[in-house]
């Protein structure tokens, strides 16, 4: 008993811990950086303006009532439109096109039809085709057809991703045996009722991957909207705090609300991140090229 | 007898079920033939044709005139296109290695055995992939102003005068570290997943071989990672070419940024402010060529090297 005791002592003093230390180290100081940013807004969002550039930066303000107050108040009281703007095309667009992916990628991976290939082809195009030169052209037409200026400007574009179908495509062909579906056939079942209690459930991990990376997309995304909407109040918050911003190079007053903004609105995603990520299947997308 | 109509009943049944697949692939072709093919071909049709008016004077009414590829050379011959493109791929010079390499070095760090903090180190590099790129050059844009940031009275109690980074050529420096703070969390955890595919057997048999952790990174995880970082590295390079919301967001608080510093920013300024939708039109033809043609060498080079690597396992 008491050899063992020892040498399990042994080899736990055997393996060095201080081996770990250097990039322990290393690590914290890539923390601090990509921390840094979050933490000096969470602390200047309680500045006023003229405590912004007299006090020291990691201390706290008296102005943090007084910025959501006002910031709220700000173009009476559009914030929380364009919060609920944002909310809006991440939520619908990120389902829409997770759905179509899903019915898309499925069919793909599973059915040899004509017109296969040609469908495989025009969408690789699309993966690789920035979508942000795609945005003027859609910008002209949808002048054309006037939808600018209206939700479905953005709604249409951000409901159609080529990357979503083809992780969709990827991880049917992994997660849903063919010999599955001839067995539901031959057990009578019809293709739609496979697809619905067979597909979808195999298909689920991967489909609540494509909806995080798209709402995260969609969320984030600045041009696309910025070309569509010039109306104030269908704006998303990425917009509406570069508007903010590029007023107040005249109004300095409005750094201090600029910067409670830039605070509000980056807890919601902040939040959906940190709490969604164990749900993710990321090795979706690494294994993707292979 | 029987034969003939079992046939045609597995033919009929296989048409039944393509017409499925049909269905399924609908919606995504419409949306698709919608975001994607109409404005494509409608961006190449205005790319030939120019607003022109007719006779003189500044009142004639305008008229689209075919132009065959006048726009092309009018754009490939404009001085600020070639200046912004000259910027865009100093940035992307620095900014893509740089990235690629921090994201690999971050993965590997995470994935040593005796490091401490592992799930809260990764959750912290992970969290700026949370916050859009417009806010992260909101609140980085503040942080180069010195007499706000932390980092320039941090520098200034040891001693050090920092330069303040929204003057001059230091913008690109500006740029670049809004875009690496964004990006590197994301591609460090498409890399460290990579390396979790990894068989754990594989690295203790190095690691009984001798192996230390540095030749264990080196030889067992990097060769691992390849398709994974050139992945991260084409994903980068996309990014890098449609650089847009960081240096637009940045130019409201300096002036080392006009509306034409990099590429896509003039797509705007002609389509916008100028009202010149044609040129605006073929510039974005010729930049989403560049970039598919770039995506597609990253691609090849991606195939040589796994060739190369499975002929290397044979021999």
């Amino acid at each position: 008993m008491r050899s063992r005791t020892r040498t399990n002592a042994l080899l736990r003093t055997s393996r060095p811990r201080k081996g770990g230390i250097i990039p322990t180290f290393l690590l914290l100081g890539a923390v601090v950086y990509f921390i840094l940013p979050i933490v000096w807004v969470l602390f200047a969002s309680t500045k006023t303006t003229g405590e912004l550039f007299t006090t020291d930066s990691f201390s706290f303000g008296t102005g943090f009532v007084e910025n959501i107050v006002a910031l709220f108040a700000y173009e009476n009281g559009s914030f929380g439109l364009w919060l609920a703007n944002s909310f809006i095309y991440a939520l619908v667009g990120a389902l829409v096109s997770t759905l179509l992916s899903a019915g898309a990628g499925y069919a793909l991976a599973l059915y040899d039809f004509p017109g296969k290939k040609a469908i495989m082809i025009g969408l690789l195009g699309g993966v690789l085709l920035p979508t942000i030169t795609l945005a003027i052209p859609q910008y002209m037409l949808f002048a054309q057809l006037g939808i600018t200026n209206t939700y479905w400007a953005v709604l249409i574009p951000v409901s159609i991703t080529p990357f979503g179908i083809y992780l969709a495509y990827v991880y049917a062909r992994a997660s849903v045996p063919g010999e599955l579906l001839e067995a539901a056939r031959v057990d009578g079942s019809t293709e739609f009722r496979t697809f619905r209690s067979i597909g979808l459930p195999l298909l689920f991990p991967g489909l609540v991957t494509i909806f995080l990376l798209q709402f995260i997309g969609i969320w984030n995304n600045f041009l696309l909207p910025y070309i569509m909407q010039s109306k104030s109040e269908l704006v998303p918050i990425t917009v509406a705090m570069y508007l903010m911003l590029n007023r107040g190079g005249s109004e300095p007053i409005l750094y201090s609300m600029a910067i409670t903004g830039a605070l509000v609105a980056i807890i919601p995603v902040i939040a959906f991140v940190l709490v969604l990520q164990r749900f993710w299947r990321l090795d979706l997308i690494s294994g993707s090229l292979k | 007898m029987k034969t003939p109509t079992l046939r045609t009943s597995t033919i009929s049944a296989k048409r039944s079920h393509n017409r499925f697949a049909y269905v399924l692939l609908l919606p995504a072709l419409i949306l698709f033939f919608v975001a994607f093919v109409v404005p494509i071909v409608y961006s190449i049709v205005l790319s030939v044709f120019s607003r022109r008016s007719d006779g003189g004077g500044a009142f004639a009414p305008k008229q689209d005139v075919f132009v065959w590829f006048e726009n092309y050379a009018g754009v490939l011959a404009d001085p600020t296109f070639w200046a912004g493109l000259q910027r865009l791929g100093i940035y992307s010079l620095f900014m893509v290695p740089i990235l690629v390499i921090l994201s690999i070095a971050l993965a590997l760090l995470l994935d040593l055995p005796k490091v401490k903090l592992r799930a809260f180190s990764r959750m912290a590099i992970f969290l700026p992939y949370g916050v859009p790129s417009v806010i992260a050059a909101l609140m980085w844009g503040f942080l180069y102003v010195p007499a706000i940031s932390p980092i320039y009275q941090i520098g200034e109690a040891f001693g050090l005068d920092f330069p303040p980074l929204l003057r001059g050529d230091l913008i690109y420096t500006a740029i670049i570290n809004v875009v690496l703070w964004g990006g590197i969390g994301f591609n460090t955890i498409i890399v460290y997943t990579a390396l979790q595919s990894l068989p754990k057997e594989l690295i203790d048999a190095a690691r009984i071989d001798g192996c230390n952790e540095f030749t264990i990174a080196r030889y067992v995880k990097l060769p691992h990672i390849v398709p994974a970082t050139i992945l991260t590295g084409l994903f980068s390079v996309i990014g890098a070419l449609q650089v847009y919301s960081e240096p637009q967001m940045l130019s409201t608080l300096t002036t080392a940024i006009n509306s034409t510093f990099f590429p896509l920013m003039r797509v705007y300024r002609d389509a916008f402010a100028h009202d010149d939708l044609n040129s605006a039109a073929t510039a974005s033809i010729i930049l989403a060529v560049a970039t598919v043609l770039l995506s597609l060498l990253v691609v090849g080079i991606r195939t040589l090297i796994t060739r190369r690597s499975s002929h290397a396992i044979q021999d």
